[in-house]
């Protein structure tokens, strides 16, 4: 060791606690106090450096010569020993075939200063690591604080949401739900068939019994209805006594009858309010999206009113398809 | 008013005298709700409300209540984590002192719409120092007795002995007097650097 060594190493402790000095044959001769604690009971003294700490780029090195070829370039390292923690540093050759290495933790800081039990005293004054650790810990807390915000947010969202495509006396869909759902059924390109169902004889309940019975009954009639319908059909109330189921899927007319049949016969069977019975039914009028070359919403629509009104004129308590007029003799419209 | 300011004299009177006491006493603002959120803006006269129904209901005048919240932010068991930013401030009571300059910046760092007030730290010599904390421009909400409450925790919490007052109101700032007698006067509660490290 030179003179001029002598008395420039000693600095290094001050300066850089993770440094590490190396003779010649690549043992540790002078060591930082926060280098010594990486090792707790073992002391680092007199160990062959390569023997505590492995070089994993850039390149593996066996002994001071594949260290020294790499004097300069950013390390990556890691303890050989439990935890295997990783560390970044710098080499530089001293002059006699010695080096000096300095160490620092990069992303493994959190887990080394829980690991080694370190303080901010561990740290050169200029290091920035107490401040990363603060910076850490306060976008942690302020990031958990936002995040329960924007679940409260989203959970009162949700239920803004629910409410507002709800129907509060049957619990059904409303209108503003029935329109969302036709628009992404459009956009989705996706087949369906629609029901326009109208109460018969509702009215009478109504004027006769009341409006309480009137909404006792609506509500029976939603059960009946969900209970007919796949989980991810929809039942929409429309109108006071009018609603708009939505079978998706479907396009042959077939199983849609028998459905729609099923339905008026569920309706017709007597609902009770306080030992009274009321006895309704109810028409439908039906139109499948894929007798459409373009299905659009408010045609559907339409059509499945038309349809309704043909099964009105039929005496109550049937389900009429809408029949698309004869192509060859557009662009009469009607229905059959 | 950022709603953490909001959300810290919620927590203080729930933690410290319970949810009833909250639930009665901010029902009487009839504000449409009871819970503060911590990453909202509220108008600053809703914190003076609040200040005003909290210290009617606890008999307690305005600075001693500040001064309450400030020492339940350091010392409660539930604001853990504020404490801990605190205590990287420093690694003793007089450097934690002397980090109070910037600690506007280092809460800006983690929220930035915070705007808590200047601080500014004189040495006056002989252990005792006297702290400027700035009058806010947007509101009237002094808040130099929640500074002493946390003043005299952190003491506390470091191990030192030190008088914390203060010392009235000037042109555009408040003034607190540190005085220390003894920076290592008991065992103060442990901090360990690590995130999640002991909370002794």
């Amino acid at each position: 060791m030179t003179e001029q060594e002598r008395t420039l190493l000693p600095l290094l402790a001050g300066l850089c606690p993770m440094h590490a000095v190396l003779n010649a044959q690549g043992h540790v001769v002078q060591a930082g106090p926060t280098f010594a604690k990486l090792f707790g009971a073992q002391p680092a003294l007199g160990m062959r450096f390569l023997d505590l700490i492995e070089l994993r780029r850039p390149h593996q090195a066996e002994d001071m010569v594949t260290l020294l070829a790499c004097a300069g370039a950013r390390l990556r390292l890691r303890l050989r020993a439990s935890p295997h923690t990783a560390l970044k540093g710098v080499l530089l050759a001293l002059p006699g075939g010695g080096a000096v290495v300095n160490l620092s933790f990069g992303f493994s800081v959190v887990e080394a200063v829980r690991d080694f039990g370190l303080t901010g005293a561990d740290f050169a004054a200029t290091d920035l690591t107490t401040e990363m650790l603060y910076l850490i810990e306060a976008k942690s807390a302020a990031m958990e604080a936002s995040r329960k915000l924007n679940l409260r947010l989203q959970g009162a969202r949700i239920a803004a949401e629910e409410q507002a495509f709800t129907d509060m006396l049957t619990g059904l869909r409303n209108r503003r739900a029935l329109d969302h759902v036709l628009d992404r059924l459009m956009q989705s390109e996706q087949d369906f068939a629609l029901l326009h169902l109208d109460l018969d004889f509702f009215k009478q309940v109504n004027d006769t019994l009341g409006h309480a019975a009137g909404d006792h009954v609506l509500q029976e009639v939603a059960q009946r209805l969900r209970d007919a319908v796949r989980a991810n059909d929809l039942i929409a109330r429309v109108g006071g006594d009018e609603f708009v189921i939505l079978l998706l899927g479907m396009t042959e007319r077939a199983p849609v009858r028998d459905l729609a049949e099923r339905m008026i016969a569920r309706l017709e069977e007597a609902v009770l309010y306080r030992a009274q019975e009321c006895r309704i039914s109810g028409s439908i009028g039906i139109t499948l999206s894929c007798a459409y070359d373009s299905p659009d919403p408010a045609r559907m629509m339409a059509d499945a009113d038309l349809a309704l009104y043909a099964a009105k004129g039929l005496g109550r308590g049937c389900a009429r398809f809408h029949e698309p007029p004869d192509k060859s003799v557009a662009p009469l419209r009607g229905i059959a | 008013m950022h709603g953490l300011v909001n959300r810290a004299i919620e927590r203080f009177v729930r933690d410290t005298y319970g949810r009833d006491v909250w639930i009665g006493t901010i029902h009487k603002l009839d504000l449409g709700f009871t819970e503060f959120e911590a990453m909202m803006t509220y108008e600053p006269r809703i914190t003076e409300q609040v200040l005003t129904v909290v210290g009617t209901r606890l008999a307690r005048g305005r600075d001693d209540l500040l001064e309450d919240i400030g020492t339940y932010l350091v010392s409660h068991p539930a604001t853990e984590a504020l404490r801990r930013l605190l205590r990287f401030g420093g690694v003793d009571y007089v450097d934690f002192l002397h980090s109070l300059d910037d600690l506007p910046e280092r809460a800006r760092l983690a929220v930035a719409d915070l705007g808590l007030p200047g601080l500014e730290l004189q040495d006056r010599g002989g252990g005792l120092y006297h702290l400027h904390v700035g009058l806010p421009e947007e509101h009237d909400l002094r808040l130099g007795p929640v500074v002493v409450g946390i003043l005299r925790a952190m003491a506390d919490d470091y191990g030192a002995l030190a008088l914390v007052e203060h010392q009235g109101v000037g042109a555009d700032h408040e003034i607190i007097a540190v005085r220390l007698l003894e920076e290592g006067f008991a065992h103060g509660r442990a901090f360990a650097l690590g995130v999640g490290g002991s909370a002794a």
